[in-house]
This record gives C-alpha cells, sequence and structure tokens, in this order.
C-alpha cells in the first residue's frame, strides 16, 4: 500500500496508525511488553508531539527542488540489504535460536527463586539488566534537558525581550 | 476549543481513568505486561490529553513546569539512589538483594518497584516537559484553521 500526500497533518495520522499497526504485530509475535510501549510511544506520545511541531511549522511539505532518483536508489539498496540480512535470522519460535539457548535458560531458572517477581521482563529489566535500564532512563533524561534546554529558554528569553521592548 | 462540549465532557471523564490505568500499570508491572515506562508515558498523556482540549495554563496550575523540570532529575536520583544503598550497605551496584538482608526476594521485590518508580518519573516528567517546551512557543490555533 502506497500513498501520496503532502499534508503534514495526514502523515503524522498515518505514522500513528502506522504504529498501532505495528503494535498489533508485536503481540502477535508474543512481544507484549513491546506491543505495550510501541502502542503508548509510538501512536501516542509522538503523534501529539510531531501535532506540535506542525503547529509550529507549516502545514504542507514543499515540492522538492530536486529529483527523487538518488534518495529512492539509497533507500532501495539499503532496504534490499536489510532483507538480505533477515534471511539469517532463525524461524520464529525456533526453540535452537542463539536468543533462547544464551543466557535465556538461566534467567528462566534463576527468576522465580531469585526474583519472586513473576513477569520475567520485568525481572531482566530492572534486576539482571538495571545498568542498561538505568542508562535508557539517563537518555530520556538527557532528551528532556535537551528539548528544555533549547526550546523553553529560547521562549524565556524571547518573552522578555519582547516586555523590554513594550 | 471553548465550544467543543462533548470532547470537554469526555476529557473529564477520561483523564481520571487514564491516570487509574498508568498507576494500574506502574504497579501491576511485576504481574503483567507493562512496567515504569509505559506508565510513564500513559501518565504523560492524560496531563497531555487535558492540556489540548482546556488550555496549558489549566495543565500548568496542577503540574507546573518548575515542578516538571525537577521531577526529570527526581526519577533519575531516585533510581541511581536505589544503586547507591545498595552499594552502601556492602553489596555491588544495583544489587536490589541488599535492601533486605534477611530475604533477598523480598529485597528485589522492593527494589524493583523504586527503580520502576524512578523510571515511571523521569519519564511522566520528560513527556510533559517536552510538551510543556513546544506549546509554549505556540501561537494559540484558532479552531477553523485546522
Amino acid at each position: 500500500m502506497a500513498v501520496r500526500t503532502r499534508s503534514l497533518f495526514a502523515l503524522a495520522m498515518l505514522s500513528g496508525g502506522f504504529s498501532l499497526v505495528s503494535a498489533a504485530l508485536f503481540v502477535a509475535l508474543d512481544a507484549v511488553d513491546v506491543a505495550f510501549t510501541e502502542a503508548a510511544v509510538g501512536a501516542g506520545i509522538s503523534t501529539v508531539l510531531m501535532l506540535g511541531t506542525l503547529a509550529l511549522t507549516s502545514r504542507y511539505e514543499r515540492a522538492p527542488a530536486h529529483k527523487p532518483w538518488l534518495p529512492l536508489f539509497v533507500v532501495t539498496v539499503t532496504g534490499a540489504a536489510l532483507i538480505y540480512g533477515t534471511l539469517d535470522m532463525p524461524d520464529f519460535g525456533d526453540p535452537n535460536a542463539p536468543a533462547m539457548r544464551h543466557v535465556m535458560p538461566e534467567y528462566l531458572e534463576r527468576i522465580p527463586h531469585e526474583i519472586g517477581v513473576p513477569n520475567i521482563v520485568t525481572a531482566i529489566l530492572a534486576s539482571y539488566r538495571g545498568y542498561d535500564t538505568m542508562g535508557e532512563t539517563a537518555v530520556v533524561f538527557t532528551a528532556g534537558i535537551g528539548v528544555v534546554a533549547l526550546l523553553a529558554a529560547l521562549a524565556r528569553r524571547r518573552r522578555r525581550g519582547e516586555e523590554e521592548e513594550s | 476549543m471553548r465550544h467543543h462540549l462533548i470532547l470537554r465532557v469526555i476529557t473529564k471523564i477520561l483523564a481520571g481513568t487514564i491516570m487509574l490505568f498508568a498507576f494500574y500499570v506502574q504497579f501491576h508491572g511485576d504481574y503483567s505486561p507493562g512496567g515504569g515506562f509505559q506508565a510513564g508515558v500513559i501518565l504523560a498523556v492524560a496531563f497531555i490529553l487535558y492540556g489540548l482540549v482546556f488550555s496549558v495554563e489549566t495543565v500548568q496550575r496542577v503540574m507546573p513546569p518548575w515542578l516538571v523540570h525537577r521531577a526529570m532529575a527526581l526519577g533519575l536520583l531516585l533510581y541511581a539512589g536505589t544503586g547507591v544503598a545498595a552499594l552502601l550497605l556492602g553489596y555491588n551496584f544495583l544489587d536490589y538483594a541488599a535492601l533486605n538482608a534477611h530475604d533477598p526476594e523480598h529485597g528485589q521485590e522492593l527494589g524493583i518497584l523504586l527503580v520502576e518508580g524512578g523510571v515511571g518519573i523521569t519519564v511522566t516528567a520528560v513527556m510533559l516537559s517536552i510538551y510543556y517546551a513546544f506549546v509554549g512557543r505556540t501561537p494559540v490555533i484558532g479552531d477553523e484553521e485546522w
């Protein structure tokens, strides 16, 4: 399915819908935690933030000044490389997949009596991979600080400038 | 959006429900899908929805920007502080077994609860402050312009 439009509002809505569909895809793959995140972040927050950005800029995309052939070529080559990469992936639900054999059996065995949290994903994320999750939280924090420093401070300075002028 | 009666009534009903659901996701994350990250986003959505339908000023009376900005750091500090607490008790950094020396399993549960709480606070605050930062720059759009 292909959609061509220059209306950025429609594009924001479509990307939200796409996120919701991929969340359903994650549910079909039994990755419920990931699906939950995708639905909340992809379909919810990012659509709202995109609409917020739209309100700051224009509603319609300008017609591009150059021909689309070079970008199309780059995208096609990248897509082909990615699809070629998936050919080596193990089958869906394959018990001999590396992800199932490496540390997973040990986690599954240790979590019930070491952590006592029935949701294996939470146990791994928060306890065994606590460092990673702390790093992720720090990344989210840094992103927030960055946006506040760039946008909020600028708005405040501009407002102060207007007050001085008037 | 003064004259959007249905939007306003539905938002008033939904905002509380969304918050309740966010807390369910937060605290039931040990048993079902979900956790601090998802709960944080959902909680932020409740405020953002309210801000979209009413006005940013109304939301900022409940969640003033200074509170949101401090909460961003508070969540991360809660996370790292749990790790440092374990360190001070003579265990490894982020080894929650330290929090209950008699029953490491309970210590782990408590640690996960604290850490997920930290993630939830940071994520809510970051999402809200990004929203505030975007909206704070916008000239208010009239209903007809959409």
